[in-house]
């Protein structure tokens, strides 16, 4: 039997509406590979940072003048942050005085872009053939950048790191934990186990729908007006940033409780009851700890959303150019993301393979805490 | 004394008291149970009942003395201090006295917790009104020196006089203007660009994973759609910006075009992307909350698949759907980094999207992150810029709160 025209046409439509769900998803799939390849392929020649092999001549002068403990033609290739660690150095090895070393230093950032063969590497062309024989005569080479993981912001690329920005970025985080968590949690537990049905109790359900939906940017407004301008929170400080996180993940925390306290069923409570507990009894004892897998999960999910924003963080002012980590929560301090925002400002090429390298440290850890968050859930989900 | 300081004696002091106060008031209770017979409560609540009366007073006085410090009629740490801690060790000893055989210490603490829960709740109440005053009052300032009609309807942004008369050196130059109407189109522009990825591929995708796949599949689909939701927005800026921002300028050269770095299209498809799984987890959930009968029913009728889901399942899921794309636009207007770091920075009133344009969030953040003095016209207009914000997305997810309502009554 052979089909009819028309329904040919309806076949034909049928599998065009099904090809398009399909390319939408190999769309959003290709992007998501794409994306990854990108940031990846720009940030791994960050791991790696050229080294380089200077004459180093320890005198007198040294210690007023760093510059002339190396050769001028080596001058512009070495690190500025090695030279400025020559003057310690030679006071705490004085046998080193009068004498000359060939020793290993951190390359410019010129250096290194252009043995990278990046564009735009700003080394000078009289200064290329040097380096050129030298990485040939393994006088240069690449090694790990370790410099990256234990150091702080600078305003030399090659020296920069990201440990001030993780160090803020845990502390911001441990802020934000200690205040959203506990209130988030007390909030899910008051709306689901204790308020009464009036109004009051429907306002404050709309009012957090509505505070989950409000965008970042408008609680950094809010940090900068009442937690700096008003409660006088330094600016730039862990705490500031800490707090406007907290009531930005408030919402976050509460929905997802709210959804883990309500799945545990109701035999549970009246069981306990029956025997005589308290209501607080009940939820203490019984209701929370069943839901402690749902309510973890949810809180990694909303922290992990907090960790990977700016927008209010920059408001309150954490971008400031922070070279060390901070000392306490009143000190000025940046996190992960901001830093990635600072650097990406950079117009020196080598900050833009760090910011690379910086987003990547931030991805992994986004990353790996929202795998937790689902090898939690699954670990720990009950069916009743 | 710091403010640091005071609160590190606070905490550290009351920290102390409650824990001698808990083991006091336990073993009192204990004692008590074992010479006079069974106690009401368990020793426990004794112990909790003390520790609950040393913070109670503490925190009320803390919290009266911050408000009043902050309105600058007090400053006096050391005398805050001490009439916390005397209070706090008046009441131990008031508490310890109360501890007998049958005093009802579990009622008391349960009360006590159950105001602590309630308190936790008005945070959240708190916070709205914290968002709005903090907007509104800086916003209001603005508009008692720039009108709001002129601030909503004026086509020049051209502000950079205004921190010269903010600094009192007012020469008489170009008078600032205000006129955000350009800030608002570039806004709309790129949430245009943003919606026109976002809703077809959300929206397919979201047919795709409820009507054709697999469960199998559609439980590893949605998650890894769902990373893209995960992605930081700075990360997405820096994308759009190194990566995507030449790719389109690169594109419209082989066209014969001019774009701009900054080019409203780059920011705007990425945008899209980031949206791309609001809407297919939201669609995905209503369209799978569509009844099967009424699948099963067209279907039966002779209709293709592709046919029931366009003429059945869709327009029953369409107020979902229509909700999904209300929160969507909220968060593509709202979002700021993308937008900061591949967006321009100047006003600019084009229709054209490979023309650099700017937008309400990079105005706010330009604004407030600048050393500008913080009274001057130009950072207030970053706060008359965050109500209309707060306005426009207050409105949408109002909006579609209403409207999911309504979609879940129907099949109840």
């Amino acid at each position: 039997m052979s089909l009819s025209p028309q329904l040919k046409r309806r076949y034909r439509a049928d599998k065009r509406f099904k090809f398009y769900g399909l390319t939408a998803i190999v769309f959003a799939l290709c992007f998501l590979i794409f994306f990854f390849v990108d940031i990846i392929g720009k940030a791994v020649p960050a791991f790696e940072q050229a080294y380089i092999q200077v004459p180093v001549s320890y005198n007198q002068s040294v210690i007023h003048n760093y510059n002339r403990a190396i050769p001028k033609e080596y001058r512009r290739l070495v690190s500025k942050s090695f030279l400025r660690t020559l003057g310690q150095k030679l006071e705490a090895h004085p046998e080193l005085m009068n004498t000359t070393q060939e020793e290993w230093a951190l390359a410019n950032h010129r250096v290194d872009q252009f043995l990278k063969g990046h564009e735009g590497h700003g080394l000078k062309k009289k200064y290329r053939k040097t380096v050129e024989q030298m990485y040939q005569d393994g006088k240069i080479e690449f090694r790990f950048n370790t410099n990256f993981f234990t150091r702080g912001d600078s305003k030399m690329a090659e020296n920069a790191g990201v440990l001030a920005a993780a160090m803020g970025s845990i502390m911001v985080l441990l802020i934000t934990i200690a205040v959203s968590v506990p209130i988030g949690v007390m909030t899910a537990i008051y709306l689901e186990e204790f308020a009464p049905d009036n109004r009051f109790t429907q306002a404050i359900e709309v009012n957090i729908n509505n505070l989950a939906a409000i965008p970042s940017i408008l609680y950094g407004l809010l940090g900068l007006a009442i937690f700096i301008n008003v409660m006088g929170v330094p600016r730039s400080s862990a705490l500031a940033g800490g707090l406007t996180l907290a009531l930005m993940t408030l919402p976050v925390i509460i929905i997802s409780t709210r959804a883990a306290l309500r799945s545990v069923p109701q035999s549970i409570r009246d069981a306990a009851f029956g025997l005589g507990a308290s209501s607080l009894q009940v939820v203490i004892h019984h209701v929370l700890p069943l839901a402690f897998p749902g309510i973890l999960t949810g809180s990694i999910i909303g922290l992990a959303q907090a960790m990977g924003e700016t927008a209010p963080l920059l408001i309150v002012g954490m971008m400031a150019y922070i070279p060390d980590a901070p000392g306490s929560i009143f000190d000025a301090a940046t996190v992960l993301p901001a830093q990635v925002y600072t650097w990406s400002s950079e117009s020196i090429r080598a900050f833009e393979e760090r910011t690379a390298a910086g987003i990547l440290v931030l991805l992994t850890v986004l990353l790996s805490l929202n795998a937790l968050a689902v090898y939690l859930r699954k670990k720990f989900e009950v069916r009743w | 004394m710091t403010t640091a300081d005071i609160f590190l004696w606070f905490t550290a002091g009351l920290l102390i008291l409650s824990i001698a106060a808990y083991v006091f008031a336990r073993n009192k209770a204990i004692h008590i149970e074992n010479t006079e017979g069974r106690l009401h409560s368990r020793p426990n609540f004794f112990g909790w009942y003390a520790v609950s009366k040393i913070l109670t007073p503490a925190f009320i006085i803390g919290f009266i003395y911050s408000i009043l410090h902050m309105s600058g009629l007090v400053s006096q740490p050391q005398a805050l201090l001490a009439i916390v801690f005397i209070t706090a060790i008046i009441n131990f000893a008031i508490s310890i006295k109360h501890i007998q055989r049958n005093f009802r210490a579990r009622q008391a603490v349960e009360k006590t917790s159950k105001r602590l829960f309630f308190i936790a709740a008005l945070i959240s109440i708190l916070t709205t009104i914290g968002i709005v005053f903090s907007v509104l009052f800086e916003a209001i300032r603005f508009f008692n020196i720039i009108p709001l009609w002129d601030f909503l309807t004026g086509t020049t942004w051209n502000p950079d006089t205004a921190f010269l008369i903010g600094a009192g050196r007012d020469e008489g130059g170009a008078v600032p203007e205000f006129g955000s109407l350009p800030i608002f189109a570039g806004t709309l522009m790129i949430t245009v660009i943003a919606m026109l990825v976002a809703i077809p591929v959300g929206l397919f995708a979201a047919i795709y994973m409820s009507e054709y796949a697999s469960s199998r599949v559609r439980n590893i689909l949605k998650p890894t759609l769902e990373i893209l939701a995960g992605i930081p927005t700075v990360v997405y800026g820096f994308f759009a910006a190194i990566t995507i921002s030449p790719l389109v300028v690169k594109a419209a050269e082989a066209l014969g075009l001019h774009a701009d770095f900054t080019n409203a299209l780059a920011p705007g498809v990425i945008m899209g992307v980031m949206i791309i799984p609001f809407i297919s987890s939201l669609s995905d959930d209503v369209i799978r909350a569509v009844p099967q009968p009424l699948r099963d029913g067209s279907l039966a009728l002779g209709t293709t698949q592709s046919e029931t889901i366009r003429h059945v399942v869709l327009p029953s899921a369409f107020p979902g759907i229509v909700a999904a794309f209300l929160l969507a636009v909220s968060r593509a207007i709202g979002e700021t980094m993308i937008v900061v770091m591949a967006a321009g920075l100047r006003p600019n009133l084009t229709a054209n999207p490979l023309e650099g344009v700017t937008t309400v969030t990079v105005k706010i953040v330009e604004a407030l992150t600048g050393d500008q003095e913080f009274d001057s016209a130009f950072t207030l207009a970053a706060f008359a810029l965050g109500l209309v914000l707060l306005i426009v997305t207050l409105v949408l997810n109002i909006g579609s709160t209403i409207i999911v309502r309504k979609f879940t009554q129907r099949y109840e």
